[in-house]
């Protein structure tokens, strides 16, 4: 067969061969991912979806760092039995400020794409330092180490960075970044609404721990924060289904 | 390494280096599973300790077992394949050889190390932060310029077939590794990634399926391609069925990621390409599996007499199995099922631990009397145990994996009477339990067998240097 013949001349000059495997491998890669950035139906139009405020931001950045990706997911399937079990299927808007996604691929411990609200900060302050004091035949591992003070020095570099790969911070949310941390995290949560609130709508305010000692702000505070927020930024009444139906 | 014989034509102190280093990775990498492995059968043995945590361990098992046992595999393989079927020295001889095995090392050890304390992208199989990712760049382009180097000033006409499959795992890893990591830093350790969200989670399943597919897959297939053939004293099966295979493969592979993503905020048109291709890929898949086990043909006896073929006939019947079992689990409807579960788990180890892992040690029993100058490894009876304790060990992995994900699966979705979901998530957590504890004893059988391995390895190098003068130094194929 000819094909076979011509095949000859591929096998004999590596510059063919170099150049026929960059060509075959690069189209699929292409026609899947490139037009991800240009379709606009890609990424749902729905109103909520906000930059984390710092504190929330931070707390994501501990996710990261302990690799609760490797048992958490965090995106809920279109079907009944996790509707019912962790609520409304994810949509692409929910995650499109989350540098990197966190969808996950496994679920060892319970999806977490709506997890705000549901516990208690206090009841995660637990599961957190020791998971098997309060959901027995957990698997997690313990945290107690996140009870440490939050380093948050470079607070205004990492939402700077967050704006040049996308994430719409604007110049007073950088420069007041430090300061709109500390006041989420030690504000009263049965006070008057501090500003930090206007510039994060829903942000969860106060410490993780009920009754903290007056100490500087914890990993444990972000981390709570972070979790709180997750999934409670789009109000599902007010979204009209046939603009999110896939 | 003072064990270099001036009678052979090659560069091999660095195949001896990159060779010892996958041996010690891969024990390594086998010991961090299966710890990991036994924390979620005995959470108590996260230790409370911020670097034990299943959640920092886990990439350092994958990344020890992919990268850097299965990579040390491939270099070693891939250089001396090259240096023999080109007839040609390593470009750049032993001392560029050397700066590949040290670089390509080091990042490796500061990768894992960096995971411990809590430094990672947070990106599946791409944890390393930037920097690191900057130094696996220099160093892969090293690995390029060598092979790529050593065909260029082949004395052979033609590009023996395993050449293009490890070519086409360096050219296509480069482009995923540039891909998946373009990320703006913050500091030496820490950045964020450029793309977000439904983005992001697109180029990181295109990187992520196609580091199975070409680094563990196509650079694999380069490996079956030349010790297969060489073990069984047989040609290749057919000629033509591997440039289909060849072709076919590394052209579908690379659609296939977006499976990993059914069901999600990925626009449905996108899962419906990903299913699609991969279903295709069963095809190819086999047909590298026929080509592999028909090159066997007049030569099934050797299945009895030579533990080393019977390491890389059953390593290609693990990958018939995982590539039926990819495909199959592509198809969104099984997939319902069977994602975010241990069905997933136990269908990368049939093919890591199976294929894998088993093509490298047909490979590296192959190639250790050959570097150090031997006629054969020091006990063949070693490597028979070695194959059945690990055979066992991948069994009992495997199959306590199908139940518990089908299980779990499931009892996620299961309504009582009243139509009510049956189950809490914390009881199909406990439910797991039993399997969790088969599966970390399949683990350690598996580890035995890489103790046994190392033993045997150590044995044949400083065991007595009788076959030394005797052997013949192996001809080139062409």
């Amino acid at each position: 067969m000819s094909l076979f013949k011509h095949h000859a001349r591929i096998e004999t000059n590596a510059l063919l061969l170099t150049v026929g495997i960059v060509v075959t491998v690069s189209v699929g890669g292409l026609v899947e991912v490139a037009p991800l950035f240009s379709i606009e139906s890609t990424i749902e139009r729905v109103e909520g979806v906000r930059p984390y405020s710092p504190l929330e931001q931070a707390g994501r950045d501990i996710y990261l760092r302990e690799g609760c990706y490797n048992c958490h997911s965090q995106m809920i399937r279109p079907f009944k039995d996790e509707a019912e079990r962790y609520g409304h299927y994810s949509l692409a808007a929910e995650s499109k400020y989350d540098h990197p996604f966190q969808w996950g691929s496994k679920r060892t411990g319970p999806d977490l794409a709506r997890v705000g609200g549901k516990y208690a900060s206090d009841w995660h302050v637990r599961h957190m330092i020791d998971p098997r004091s309060v959901v027995p035949g957990s698997v997690m591992p313990g945290y107690p180490h996140l009870t440490r003070p939050l380093d948050y020095g470079d607070i205004g570099t990492r939402l700077k960075v967050l704006r040049q790969v996308g994430v719409p911070y604007d110049d007073a949310q950088i420069e007041g970044a430090a300061h709109d941390l500390e006041e989420q995290a030690l504000a009263d949560p049965n006070g008057a609404p501090p500003p930090v609130v206007a510039r994060y709508p829903k942000a969860r305010l106060g410490r993780a721990v009920e009754s903290p000692e007056n100490g500087p702000v914890t990993e444990m505070d972000a981390l709570v924060a972070y979790l709180q927020v997750l999934g409670t930024m789009v109000d599902f009444t007010q979204v009209d289904p046939a603009l999110i139906r896939r | 390494m003072g064990h270099s014989h001036e009678s052979s034509p090659y560069c091999e102190a660095v195949i001896r280096k990159f060779t010892l280093a996958a041996v010690v990775w891969g024990i390594l990498g086998f010991l961090v599973g299966d710890f990991i492995a036994w924390q979620l059968a005995f959470p108590i043995l996260n230790l409370d300790l911020e670097w034990t945590t299943f959640g920092r361990l886990r990439p350092v098992h994958t990344t020890t077992v992919i990268f850097a046992f299965g990579g040390n595999v491939l270099m070693a393989t891939s250089l001396y394949v090259v240096q023999r079927t080109c007839r040609a020295t390593l470009f750049g001889g032993e001392q560029l050889g050397a700066v590949l095995f040290w670089g390509y090392n080091l990042f490796l050890a500061l990768a894992l190390g960096s995971y411990a304390l809590g430094y990672t992208q947070a990106q599946e199989y791409a944890e390393p932060e930037w920097a690191l990712d900057l130094l696996l760049l220099v160093v892969w382009v090293i690995y390029l310029a060598i092979f790529s180097g050593t065909l260029l000033k082949r004395r052979e006409p033609h590009i023996y077939v395993a050449n293009w499959f490890f070519l086409s795992m360096i050219l296509t890893v480069a482009l995923l590794h540039l891909g998946n990591n373009l990320a703006i830093p913050v500091s030496l350790t820490k950045s964020y990634p450029l793309f977000g969200g439904v983005q992001n989670a697109m180029t990181q399943w295109w990187y992520g399926h196609n580091a199975v597919g070409f680094f563990l897959t196509a650079g694999f297939l380069g490996i079956m391609y030349y010790f297969v053939p060489k073990r069984a004293e047989r040609p290749v099966y057919s000629y033509r069925l591997s440039i289909v295979h060849f072709w076919a493969l590394i052209f579908l592979y690379i659609w296939a990621g977006p499976h990993h993503l059914h069901y999600t905020a990925l626009p449905d048109w996108a899962q419906t390409l990903g299913m699609t291709f991969s279903v295709m890929l069963w095809m190819p898949s086999w047909g590298g599996m026929l080509n592999g086990l028909m090159t066997l043909s007049g030569a099934w006896d050797k299945l009895r007499t030579d533990p080393v073929i019977r390491f890389m006939v059953t390593s290609v019947a693990f990958y018939g199995i995982s590539t039926f079992e990819g495909p199959l689990m592509a198809i969104r409807s099984v997939n319902a099922l069977s994602h975010y579960t241990d069905w997933g788990i136990g269908h990368v180890h049939s093919g890591a631990l199976g294929w894998v892992a088993f093509i490298s040690f047909g490979a590296i029993y192959f190639m250790v009397p050959k570097l150090w100058g031997k006629s054969e490894m020091y006990s063949l009876r070693l490597v028979g145990i070695h194959f059945w304790i690990a055979t066992i060990g991948i069994v009992l992995y495997i199959t306590a994996m199908w139940i518990s994900g089908i299980m779990q699966g499931l009892m996620w979705r299961a309504y009582d009477s009243y139509g009510f979901l049956e189950y809490s998530f914390v009881e199909t957590v406990k439910a797991m339990h039993p399997y969790y504890v088969i599966r970390a004893i399949g683990g350690a059988l598996f580890l035995t067998g890489g103790l046994v391995m190392a033993y045997n390895v150590a044995r044949t190098i400083f065991g007595a240097d009788a076959a030394r003068v005797a052997a013949p130094q192996p001809s080139p194929v062409g």
